[in-house]
């Protein structure tokens, strides 16, 4: 495979309020690659967000990138550790934007409602590129038109409030795409939308990649979006990537006892009538409460006690990209 | 739009006809009419008045009709800038107020901006790095600055102006202009005189105001709005000033109306205080001397200024809020 656009590595992303210390992401390391997709899934608060935010620097306070390596290979060639960077420096805003794009979670409220659409597109435009006025409204139309907004040349002079949701997401995207970033993050895109609606965003935001062979990263929690949109898929707990490895050796194979069980609780058309949906058990412990050795081993089914709760696990590799953190695989199993 | 703005103007003029319905009820409050209270304050000064001579004034006021035709009547004198005259001072009551409403809005207005000027910042400061010294220490100010009677301040600062920097405190001329006619030195001097007053009478409101901008400011700021601004590549700076400090300060536009009669008739300990020519404290000689066809006056006008503060407020409102302009409330 070819060279990674961006590796993250051993990324740890702590939160430190007076109350004590929460390792939102606690060592979580992938790789992106252009044109292809990584999913990130997890149950909420799993540190999904977190991670995605730790990569453009933008964590609310009282969180900080605290340890690891974000090692983002800019359009020039060179590497660059994002870590490294001064949060509010001149290379981190031209990374942000121009090099990574994001698209947010809730689109009713990720524009501002004083200024029209065309004025945050223009914005971001002209952030990173150095074009006038008229041009930079011409693309910004063009950019309407790209995802799918009907009459353009109108909208663009329109207030998000005047769109509807789905509207208002493809504005986002349009966003995220202004300055023709080769990262895209989109955070749980399709959550706050309808059905149809969602798979309309997907079908977009897939179009758009196959077109400029955009690194995708796709987070979310819902495991049909996975199926559908990911090549790779990082399945997140408690701040720990868990299992990761091809969508297809994920799906048909899963390893890690976690895994298994967001499988088996998607709700299936051909499930037996009036069955019981498999939900997993127990609920995500306290963040200032975290249980020692694997932080899974409460609600676990393959719970090894006097293994499970004393040391985390190590990561264990079963294929060439397919690892699992779970002393079910690997060395250690025998005792 | 238009039915907005026309909305809100019929809104206005409606407000003013209650506003003047109340003013002339308090005009009416005393017993006796406005003519036995001339006629009194006449024989005070040794002159008498006939039997005729006070039934044609009666007739001229309408005072012998019922208190509707009484009530047009002083509306039509009112809206033609006739206000009546101030039984104290024996003279029209426009003759009174004559420069002080002018000079009342100057130190108003100049308060106004003060306040603004002194407390968005600090405000916006305060949000952006809450929790830090500064922001303490600005709490702290605050909190002192609200529980400090504002003539005490005004007393302390008039005191050491004069102790230490030998300033001419107190007032908003020189001697020599007092009485004078408008001219360019009168308007210089003016200039000179009204930073202090203004400052004191700004600081009232300064503490007040930092809370509530920190507030809004804090609000705003963990909109995602704000994340999306900064993913896109803008400056600190520049998203904090054009994202949530825009939202955050739309809530005064809306208080702009409100603000012009507080300080007018918040400041009268500290326009006493400091012998300033304005409204205030004509307000409280009038009202203590019960000459009512003056203070009804600065009711009424007071009550004016309100409306037309609100209705500017509104148009302010409309052009900086597109969903107002969309018709979207709230």
């Amino acid at each position: 495979m070819a060279e990674p656009i961006l590796s993250v590595r051993n990324l740890q992303t702590y939160f430190r309020p007076d109350e004590g210390i929460v390792r939102a992401v606690d060592g979580a390391s992938f790789d992106l690659y252009p044109g292809r997709t990584l999913g990130i899934v997890g149950e909420s608060g799993c540190g999904k967000s977190v991670t995605a935010r730790s990569i453009l620097r933008i964590v609310d306070r009282p969180g900080k990138v605290e340890g690891g390596e974000i090692v983002l290979r800019r359009h020039d060639g060179r590497l660059v550790d994002i870590v490294g960077l001064d949060e509010s420096g001149a290379e981190m805003r031209d990374i942000r934007g121009g090099e990574i794009g994001y698209v947010f979670q809730e689109p009713m409220s990720s524009l501002s409602a004083f200024y029209t659409i065309g004025n945050q597109v223009m914005e971001a435009i002209h952030l990173h590129k150095r074009v006038t006025e008229k041009e930079a409204r011409d693309r910004a139309i063009e950019l309407l038109h790209l995802v799918g907004i009907p009459r353009p040349e109108q909208r663009v002079d329109s207030y998000s409030f005047e769109l509807s949701g789905g509207l208002r997401q493809r504005v986002m995207i349009a966003l995220a795409l202004a300055a023709e970033p080769r990262i895209l993050i989109a955070d749980e895109p399709t959550t706050a939308l309808d059905v149809t609606t969602q798979a309309q965003i997907l079908e977009l935001i897939r179009k758009i990649q196959e077109e400029r062979k955009l690194a995708v990263v796709l987070i979310t929690h819902d495991m049909g979006v996975i199926a559908e949109m990911a090549d790779a898929v990082s399945v997140m707990y408690l701040g720990k990537i868990v299992e990761s490895g091809p969508v297809d050796e994920i799906f048909h194979a899963p390893k890690h006892p976690y895994t298994q069980a967001l499988l088996r609780s998607i709700p299936s058309v051909l499930a037996e009538p009036r069955s019981r949906l498999a939900t997993i058990s127990g609920s995500i412990p306290h963040p200032y409460a975290r249980p020692p050795g694997c932080t899974f081993n409460p609600r676990c089914g393959n719970f090894m006690p006097g293994k499970c709760d004393q040391a985390p696990p190590p990561a264990t590799t079963l294929s060439a990209d397919h690892e699992v953190r779970c002393f079910l695989y690997g060395e250690g199993v025998a005792t | 739009m238009l039915t907005y703005t026309l909305q809100r103007f019929g809104l206005a003029l409606i407000t003013i006809w209650a506003i003047s319905v109340i003013s002339f009820v308090i005009i009416q409050l005393p017993p006796g009419d406005f003519v036995d209270a001339y006629i009194a304050s006449l024989s005070a000064s040794g002159s008498m008045v006939r039997q005729e001579e006070a039934q044609a004034l009666r007739q001229l006021y309408g005072l012998d009709q019922p208190i509707w035709v009484q009530y047009w009547k002083w509306a039509s004198r009112v809206a033609q800038g006739d206000f009546g005259t101030s039984m104290e001072w024996g003279r029209p009551v426009t003759e009174v107020l004559g420069d002080r409403l002018w000079l009342t809005v100057a130190v108003s207005l100049a308060a106004i901006f003060l306040t603004w000027g002194i407390a968005l910042p600090i405000g916006i400061y305060s949000a952006v790095r809450q929790y830090s010294m500064a922001d303490y220490a600005f709490t702290l100010i605050g909190f002192v600055g609200l529980a400090v009677p504002n003539f005490l301040l005004a007393l302390i600062i008039m005191y050491f102006g004069f102790v230490l920097f030998d300033l001419n405190v107190g007032g908003l001329f020189s001697a020599e202009y007092q009485l004078a006619p408008w001219s360019w030195g009168k308007a210089k001097d003016l200039m000179a005189h009204l930073p202090l007053p203004a400052l004191i009478l700004a600081l009232a409101g300064t503490a007040q105001l930092i809370r509530i901008m920190r507030a809004n400011l804090l609000d705003e700021l963990r909109r995602p709005y704000v994340a999306t601004a900064r993913a896109r590549g803008l400056a600190e700076w520049r998203v904090i000033v054009k994202y949530p400090v825009r939202a955050a300060l739309n809530p005064f536009a809306s208080t702009i109306g409100y603000l012009l009669p507080f300080v007018v008739s918040g400041s009268i300990v500290v326009s006493l205080v400091l012998s300033l020519p304005t409204v205030g404290p004509l307000l409280l000689r009038a009202l203590v001397a019960q000459d009512m066809f003056l203070a009804g006056t600065i009711v009424l006008l007071l009550g004016v200024l309100t409306v037309i503060g609100t209705f500017i407020s509104d148009l302010i409102l409309m052009w900086i809020d597109p969903r107002i302009r969309a018709g979207i409330h709230g």
